[in-house]
C-alpha cells in the first residue's frame, strides 16, 4: 500500500462504527409506533465499506438517519448503542451531537443531495457555514484555502466554489455535496443512494470519487445504501440485506451476490440487470407482493407471506439471525445445508419472453 | 410515402433546435429511424443527448424544427386538435416521473374511464365499463375495488407506474413510447414493471420505443438498439451486436460506465 493512512488502517482493524441492537421507531399522528429499524447490529472496520440493500420501505434510509444519533420527530430512539471509534454517542444531547459528532465523526449524504445546496448562496458560503459551525474562529481566508485544497484533491475545479448551484450540472452538484460533507474528514461516511438520480457516466464519477476518498484517507470507513446490486457489489466489501426493518442477510459482497442464503436476498439477486452476455437468456424474477405494514408486523418471519419456501412454523416463531461459517449470518428457520439443497434442486427458469 | 409495409413509424431528417444565435442548441440533429411493427426499440444515451426531445416530437407534444414523421406509411398531420387526438389513439406514452403524470384532481376511476371513452366506448353500459376497468387493473396486479375512490397521489410510485400500464392496456395503441419508465423505481419493482410491459406488448402486439440511459436495461428488453450522442445516432442494430460487440467509441464508453458483476468494472476510464 503506497498510502500511509491506509496501511495504518489495515493493520489495526479498529471498528470505526459499531452498532449494537439499535431500535428506533416513528410515532405517527395517531400515536402508533412504527419500528422501522428493529434490533440492527453492525460493525464497520476502518478501511472497509458496508453496503445496505433492500427494496423501498425496508428501513434503509431510516437506519442511516438513526446511525447518526441525531433524532428529530417523528423519529425516536428506543434502545441500543452506537459507538463511533470507541466513543458511545447514545443518549447524547441533540445539540452536542450536532456540534461534536455530525461532520467531524460521521457525515451523511442524503438521497436528494442535489437539492441540499442553498440556491441563493454560492458554494463557498455554504462551506463557510459548515466549517464555522464547528470552529467559529476560522477566518474566511482559511476556509477558502481548505475548501480549495480539498476540492483539488477530489478532482473538482476550484471555480465551482464561486458558483451558484443552478450553474452546476446534476453530477457536479452531487460531487460538490460529497466534497462538502467530507471537508472536516469524518470517520464514517453514510452515502444514501448518492447516484440514483444520475446517469451512468456521472454515477461512475461519483463512485470513483467515493473510492478515492477512502484511499486518500479523507474518510476511514463508509456505509453505502442503494437498491442497485451490481453497484453495491462493485463498491463495498460487505453487504447487508434489510427487509421490513430487520437484517435478513449479512455476507461478504461476492457471497451475497452469487450465493445468497435468505430467500429474500435470493429474490433480490433475481432482479439484477447488467449488460453482459447471458442476460437475455435469463428471465428477471420479481418477488410478488409488498413488504408488511410495520405498524403491526407479523409475529413470525416477516417475509413469510412472500416466501416460496414458507412452512407453517414460519408464521408463528420469531426467527433469530443465524450465524454461519465464513462470517455470514441470515434470518431463516431453514438450516444452511437444507437451503442450499432446495436452491440446487430448483430448476433454473431459463424461459425467455416470447420475442 | 414510404414503401415498406411493416414500418409503422419513420422519421426523415428530424431536427429540433432550441434558442437562436449564441444560445442556439441543436437537441436532435437530422435523425432518420424506421420502426418495424411489433418490435421493441431502445434509444440509449446519457442525459442531454436528446432522447426525450425526440420522444416528445414523436408524440406530437412539441413541433420539429425540420424534417418529417411518417405514421403508418402516411405523413403525419396533427395541425388541428381533433387530428392530434386521433393521432394519440395510435401512440401513447409512459413517462419517467409517475408522480407528475396524473391530473391530481381526478380520481383513478376517472383516469381509466377516460381511456375507455377515448377508444369510443362512451355509450357502453356502465357494468361493461367497470368490467373493462377491473380487467385492466387485474392485468397489472392492482385491485380495482381498492382504487375506485382514491387519488393517484395515494398510491406508491410503483403502483402509479403500473396504473399507467393499465391505461395503455385499455387504450391499446399501435405504438408505446416508454420514456425511462423504471428510473424512479427500485430494482425489485423494476422487474415487475418490465415483465408487465413485455407481456402487454405480446398481448396487444404494439411497438414499444423504450428510452433509457441504462444500457443493461436496453439490452434486456429490446430487439433493436439505437445509441444517441448529441442529438445524432452513432450506432444502431440488433441488440446482441450493438451491446456485445460495440463499434462506436461512445457505445463502448456507455457500456464501460455500467457496473457489472461478472466482469471487472474499470473505474479509471472516467
Amino acid at each position: 500500500m503506497e498510502n500511509p493512512t491506509l496501511e495504518w488502517v489495515i493493520d489495526e482493524k479498529i471498528p470505526m462504527l459499531e452498532v449494537k441492537e439499535l431500535t428506533t421507531k416513528y410515532i405517527t399522528r395517531f400515536h402508533e409506533n412504527v419500528y422501522a429499524v428493529d434490533h440492527v447490529s453492525l460493525k464497520v472496520e476502518a478501511g472497509k465499506s458496508l453496503g445496505i440493500a433492500g427494496e423501498s420501505g425496508c428501513g434503509k434510509s431510516t437506519l442511516a438517519l438513526s446511525l447518526m444519533g441525531y433524532y428529530f420527530p417523528p423519529l425516536h430512539y428506543t434502545s441500543g448503542e452506537i459507538i463511533i471509534d470507541g466513543r458511545n454517542i447514545t443518549g447524547m444531547d441533540p445539540d452536542d451531537v450536532r456540534k461534536s459528532i455530525l461532520g467531524t465523526e460521521i457525515a451523511y449524504i442524503p438521497q436528494s443531495a442535489m437539492n441540499a445546496l442553498n440556491p441563493t448562496q454560492k458554494v463557498i458560503n455554504f462551506i463557510e457555514d459548515v466549517v464555522q459551525a464547528h470552529d467559529p474562529l476560522k477566518t474566511k481566508k482559511e476556509i477558502y484555502d481548505l475548501a480549495r485544497s480539498s476540492f483539488e484533491t477530489l478532482g473538482l475545479p476550484a471555480q465551482v466554489l464561486q458558483k451558484y448551484p443552478v450553474e452546476l450540472s446534476g453530477g457536479m452538484k452531487q460531487r460538490t455535496v460529497i466534497a462538502v460533507a467530507v471537508i472536516l474528514c469524518p470517520k464514517v461516511l453514510i452515502a444514501d443512494e448518492p447516484s440514483s438520480a444520475l446517469d451512468v457516466t456521472s454515477q461512475k464519477m461519483v463512485i470513483k470519487m467515493l473510492k478515492e476518498l477512502m484511499k486518500s484517507g479523507f474518510i476511514k470507513s463508509m456505509i453505502f445504501i442503494t437498491h442497485e446490486l451490481p453497484l453495491l457489489y462493485n463498491v463495498t466489501d460487505e453487504i447487508m440485506v434489510m427487509y421490513a426493518g430487520q437484517v435478513v442477510e449479512k455476507a461478504a459482497a461476492a457471497d451475497a451476490v452469487f450465493d445468497p442464503l435468505h430467500p429474500y436476498a435470493k429474490g433480490l439477486m433475481g432482479s439484477i440487470i447488467v449488460p453482459e452476455s447471458g442476460l437475455r437468456s435469463t428471465k428477471l424474477v420479481a418477488i410478488p407482493g409488498v413488504p408488511p405494514n410495520l405498524k403491526c408486523p407479523p409475529p413470525g418471519c416477516r417475509f413469510a407471506d412472500r416466501c416460496k419456501y414458507v412452512m407453517p412454523e414460519c408464521r408463528v416463531t420469531m426467527v433469530a439471525l443465524r450465524e454461519v461459517k465464513g462470517g455470514r449470518a441470515y434470518r431463516c428457520i431453514i438450516p444452511e445445508r437444507e437451503l442450499r439443497e432446495i436452491y440446487s434442486k430448483e430448476a433454473y427458469d431459463t424461459s425467455v419472453f416470447a420475442r | 410515402m414510404l414503401s415498406e409495409a411493416n414500418v409503422c413509424l419513420a422519421t426523415r431528417g428530424l431536427t429540433k433546435v432550441f434558442g437562436a444565435g449564441r444560445l442556439k442548441c441543436v437537441a436532435v440533429d437530422h435523425v432518420d429511424m424506421d420502426l418495424c411493427e411489433g418490435g421493441v426499440v431502445s434509444i440509449v444515451g446519457e442525459s442531454g443527448s436528446g432522447k426525450t426531445t425526440l420522444a416528445k416530437m414523436l408524440l406530437g407534444l412539441i413541433n420539429p424544427t425540420e424534417g418529417e414523421i411518417y405514421f403508418q406509411g402516411k405523413k403525419r398531420d396533427i395541425s388541428t386538435q381533433k387530428k392530434k387526438q386521433e393521432y394519440w389513439k395510435g401512440i401513447q406514452a409512459i413517462f419517467q416521473d409517475p408522480y407528475c403524470s396524473y391530473n391530481i384532481f381526478r380520481k383513478i376511476d376517472a383516469v381509466l374511464l377516460d381511456c375507455i371513452h377515448m377508444r369510443g366506448g362512451r355509450k357502453l353500459p356502465r357494468a361493461r365499463k367497470t368490467e373493462m376497468m377491473e380487467e385492466a387493473c387485474s392485468f397489472v396486479n392492482l385491485k380495482f375495488e381498492e382504487l375506485t375512490n382514491k387519488y393517484p397521489f395515494e398510491l406508491s410510485g410503483g403502483q402509479m407506474q403500473r396504473l399507467m400500464i393499465a391505461r395503455v392496456f385499455l387504450l391499446k395503441p399501435k405504438i408505446l413510447v416508454a420514456d425511462e419508465p423504471t428510473s424512479m423505481i427500485d430494482a425489485c419493482s423494476r422487474a415487475t414493471i418490465l415483465d408487465m410491459l413485455m407481456q402487454l406488448r405480446n398481448e396487444i402486439g404494439m411497438t414499444v420505443i423504450f428510452i433509457t440511459h441504462d444500457i443493461g436495461l436496453a439490452y434486456y428488453v429490446s430487439d433493436v438498439v439505437y445509441i444517441m450522442e448529441h442529438g445524432k445516432f452513432v450506432e444502431n442494430g440488433c441488440a446482441d451486436d450493438v451491446i456485445l460487440h460495440p463499434k462506436a467509441p461512445y457505445t463502448r464508453r456507455l457500456i464501460s460506465d455500467v457496473p457489472k458483476i461478472h466482469e471487472v468494472w474499470d473505474l479509471s476510464t472516467v
